[in-house]
């Protein structure tokens, strides 16, 4: 297996990673960068868990070969917001309480964060179809769509 | 100096003598025995075993004054840990948040059964609430020796423990007994799992007294959650770990005859680890070792494709030979009823394999140094599988130590225990921790399935048209398989393909409802699984195991029934139910849905648009559920959208009601997802549905519009289990409501368009 050497920008930070070229991006975040989100999930780009922003784009992953990521600006969930200055849709997860496992949160919330910076007032029909093919397992959407409805709400 | 003082100094010399932490003993009442029991307990200079029997296993009182809480169970998902607080909390009259549940962890737990059967309120909680009933009574003893005053003129304020006539007469249970452990005896019933019970001589207080108990408290851990910070089991790492990939046969039951290891040599610490069936690979990076299991050259044994063709399943469990037949219940004369009938109506309906299909394939993480092994899981059942990796590595059982971290939702015995297993394996093998992540092929394809059935309903009327006689029998493939746990080798793929011989148990269910039938006979039948050895269709518990398919079947054939003799759904069942709480969650949830009376199907709709309503109930284990679906159909496509759900829910005292709202609102969803769309596919030769795409749930753009959930709350009643009840009547209920709107009954799961196009046609 041959490596070259990548230099990506994620969460502001630059770092260098020696990878196969055709390593997802996934395994640089995880296991050469040690950051604990995003997740594995299917690893065929199904189901969401592994979702980042590459330049504001919601984007899986599992599939994005690390060779394609150039200069792109990588933002991870961690870097969505803080406890000190939470994303809209942070608050309103924790609001509405909607994870029960969690593990798919990162396609969740990344997903719905791009959404709602480009689509003002959405409707609760764009809503769901803005996160449909997103997967949980544990059946929260419910709660789901409440909660992006609130944080819609908060970002006017 | 008061005796409390006396063994405050036996802290300081136990401190000054390098022996660890203290035990303190309390017994009825602070006594000269309990000083020498005190100074056995400091000649033991550490904590009392961790047995049942020991109120230290459960509870303890930190230095600071928070209370830690020792649970051998775990939350998958529900916030189990907040009810278990609540409930710790209430007993002990501390603040809520000074509650610190610890789950799942074999170093500092007992075996209270794990994630199981919806009782981590149950059963764990009843146990936790006596603990801290008994931590509390003693506390109250040890300060009225401390405070010369006796118990019943004291009284406890957020863990501060004053007497109500003097108020300057205080002391708080950190005073007390902060930072050292009870040394408590339990009245312990012998029994380990869901079933342990070890009650101490306190009384747990009356409902009218709880304060935190019913309070609807939030989860604290969703923050960590939403902010990436809170650990999965996929994020735990140890220095020197290397990644492992299992590899498995593309024809179930064959295993590998030739493995080439220099196919993978150009990938940096790739290993082969093969024995008999077991075939895994290791790597210094997890790349490298999906690489290697890709690109392993592996040749393997020729077997005859084990499986039938899926379109003959259901005719294989109609014709396969019966290995255990059980009649749970019968009253009666059922035959006699039936020979002399005016009408008999019969229907059967069939449920296919499903697979947990968790969010993330399974992860666990081993560590074998000094003999001593590490497992970091996200098992349901940490005690079982420390039982179960010390059989497979031949350990002592107090050499392995399993720790639950927050995992994928697993929904009953998905692949947790098997990726335990193997990573062990691995590790021991290649004297290296292993990280260990099965794939999304492995995870929904090779996890134990929820078993296919079928099963046949039939009811006498008599000609007046009541029902005289009524038998309903399940056949299908067992529910534990392979057991609920990965306790055994032979219940695990590590064990089954390391040539651990299988013992194939027999398990199934009867409808759980109080219909009041003069005769009747609910029975069950299993049969042989189709491959004896490591079969990605072994079956075992899946969420409310066999619960969705046995009452799919039941309560549509009792709307079947209703149909028959012109009766009005809701009002048919509530003619044959006595039970006071059956009765009350179904008028609840017909109440709160507006049900109108009258009988199925409509007759007023045309066009290919058309909606109808549907009830389903059912009990488990106590709790009673009734729903109504609301569902809309698109004649010209199939397509069924599940709109409104009104669940009815009573499971005795509420502990969280916000909580168990989460709870309920997640099974409609995941029962829509069941009843619509899932079904394990295969060929002859293994399960084909290995994905997102093959094995397709619920899409957000089909969720329930609405799901309206009406709790029934009986603090006077101990509280029963929330996590499955309310998915088990889901399926029949959509199939009602199809009924309703169309006239057409489907007894067949998943209702896909297709098939429902087809059945409308």
């Amino acid at each position: 297996m041959t490596t070259q050497r990548f230099t990506i920008s994620v969460n502001g930070k630059s770092h260098t990673v020696n990878a196969d070229p055709d390593m997802p991006l996934l395994y640089a975040l995880r296991d050469d960068l040690g950051l604990n989100n995003p997740h594995f999930g299917c690893g065929l780009a199904q189901c969401g868990a592994c979702t980042v922003h590459l330049d504001g784009q919601p984007t899986r992953s599992c599939i994005t070969a690390i060779s394609t990521v150039g200069d792109a600006k990588i933002t991870t969930l961690a870097a969505l917001g803080t406890p000190e200055k939470p994303h809209p849709l942070q608050t309103a997860y924790i609001e509405e309480q909607v994870p029960q496992c969690g593990y798919c949160i990162n396609g969740w919330l990344m997903t719905a964060a791009a959404f709602l910076r480009d689509k003002k007032k959405p409707t609760e029909a764009e809503i769901k179809d803005a996160l449909s093919g997103l997967k949980c397992r544990c059946g929260t959407h419910i709660s789901i769509v409440k909660a992006v409805k609130r944080a819609a709400e908060m970002m006017g | 100096m008061t005796k409390f003082e006396q063994t405050s100094a036996f802290t300081r010399r136990s401190v000054l003598l390098g022996g660890g932490a203290l035990v303190v003993s309390v017994g009825s009442a602070v006594s000269l025995d309990t000083l020498l029991s005190i100074q056995a307990a400091f000649a033991q200079g550490a904590k009392p075993a961790l047995t049942p029997d020991q109120l230290s296993s459960y509870i303890a009182v930190n230095a600071d004054g928070t209370v830690s809480a020792f649970f051998g169970k775990m939350d998958m998902g529900h916030g189990l840990h907040v009810a278990i607080g609540q409930i710790v909390a209430e007993e002990l009259d501390v603040p809520f948040k000074s509650v610190k549940v610890y789950m799942g962890d074999t170093a500092n737990s007992v075996n209270q059964g794990g994630a199981s059967g919806s009782t981590g309120i149950q059963m764990g909680g009843k146990q936790m609430r006596m603990a801290a009933a008994e931590a509390r009574r003693v506390l109250i003893e040890m300060a009225a020796s401390q405070l010369s005053a006796p118990p019943d003129k004291l009284v406890v304020t957020d863990g501060v423990v004053s007497a109500s006539d003097d108020k300057s007469k205080r002391i708080s249970y950190a005073q007390m007994i902060g930072g050292k452990y009870f040394n408590v005896q339990l009245d312990w019933n012998k029994q380990y799992g869901n079933t342990l019970y070890a009650p101490g001589k306190a009384q747990p207080k009356k409902p009218s007294e709880h304060k935190i108990v019913g309070q609807p408290i939030k989860r604290e851990d969703v923050a960590p959650k939403v902010f990436a910070q809170e650990n999965f089991v996929t994020d735990i790492k140890v220095p020197g770990m290397v990644h492992g990939r299992m590899i498995r046969p593309s024809v179930a039951g064959t295993v590998p005859v030739k493995v080439d290891e220099s196919s993978i040599k150009d990938i940096p610490g790739a290993k082969v680890v093969w024995d008999k069936g077991f075939l895994g690979v290791v790597a210094d990076k997890e790349w490298g070792a999906i690489q290697a299991a890709q690109k392993l050259k592996v040749d393997w044994s020729s077997a005859e494709a084990p499986f039938p063709e899926q379109a003959a399943l259901y005719d294989h469990i109609r014709k396969a030979d019966v290995r255990k037949r059980n009649v749970e219940k019968e009253n009666g004369n059922v035959d006699d009823a039936f020979k002399t009938a005016a009408k008999v109506i019969e229907a059967e309906y069939e449920w296919p394999f499903q697979s947990h299909a968790s969010m993330g394939p399974a992860c666990a993480l081993v560590e074998i140094k000094d003999g001593q092994l590490t497992c970091w899981s996200g098992t349901q059942k940490s005690h079982f599988v420390q039982e179960g990796l010390a059989l497979t590595l031949d350990l002592p059982l107090n050499k392995v130590h399993v720790i639950h971290v927050t995992s994928p939702g697993s929904y009953g015995r998905n692949d947790a225990d098997d990726c335990a297993m193997d990573a062990a394996v691995l590790a021991k093998a290649v004297g290296k921790p292993v990280r260990l992540q099965y794939m999304r092929e492995q995870g929904t394809g090779w996890d134990p399935k929820g078993p296919a059935s079928i099963h046949k309903a039939r009811a006498a009327i008599d000609a007046q048209g009541k029902v005289v006689g009524y038998e309903f029998t399940s056949k299908g493939f067992s529910r534990v398989d392979v057991n609920t746990n990965g306790g055994k080798p032979h219940d695990t793929l590590a064990g089954q393909t390391l040539g651990v011989a299988l013992k194939s148990g027999d398990g199934f269910g009867v409808p759980a409802e109080s219909y009041a039938f003069d005769n009747k006979r609910l029975a069950w039948e299993t049969i042989p699984p189709l491959l004896d050895r490591s079969s990605p269709l072994r079956s075992a518990h899946l969420r409310d195991p066999v619960g969705p398919q046995i009452h799919f079947a039941s309560e549509s054939f009792i709307d079947e029934v209703a149909a028959a003799v012109n009766a009005d759904p809701i009002e048919f069942r509530l003619r044959h139910i006595r039970e006071p709480r059956d009765v009350a969650v179904i008028k609840a949830a017909a109440d709160a849905a507006k049900w109108e009376t009258r009988t199925s199907p409509r007759r007023d709709q045309s066009g290919n648009k058309v909606s109808g309503r549907g009830i389903a109930y059912s009990q488990r284990n106590g709790t009673r559920v009734a729903i109504v679906a609301e569902v809309d159909i698109d004649r010209s496509t199939g397509k069924i959208f599940a709109r409104k759900f009104t669940v009815a829910h009573d499971c005795g005292q509420i502990i969280n009601p916000d909580g168990l709202v989460k709870c309920i609102e997640g099974n409609i969803v995941q029962g829509v997802s069941r009843t619509l769309w899932e079904e394990v596919t295969f060929d002859r030769k293994t399960v084909t549905s290995v994905d997102w795409l093959t094995y397709p749930i619920l899409d957000i753009t089909e969720t329930p519009a609405e799901v309206n959930v009406v709790l029934i709350n009986h603090p006077e009643l101990p509280p029963t289990g929330a996590g499955e009840p309310s998915i088990r009547p889901v399926a029949a209920a959509i199939a009602n409501a199809i009924f309703d709107a169309t006239g057409v009954r489907i007894r067949r799961v998943p209702f896909s368009p297709d098939r429902v196009k087809s059945a409308l046609s």
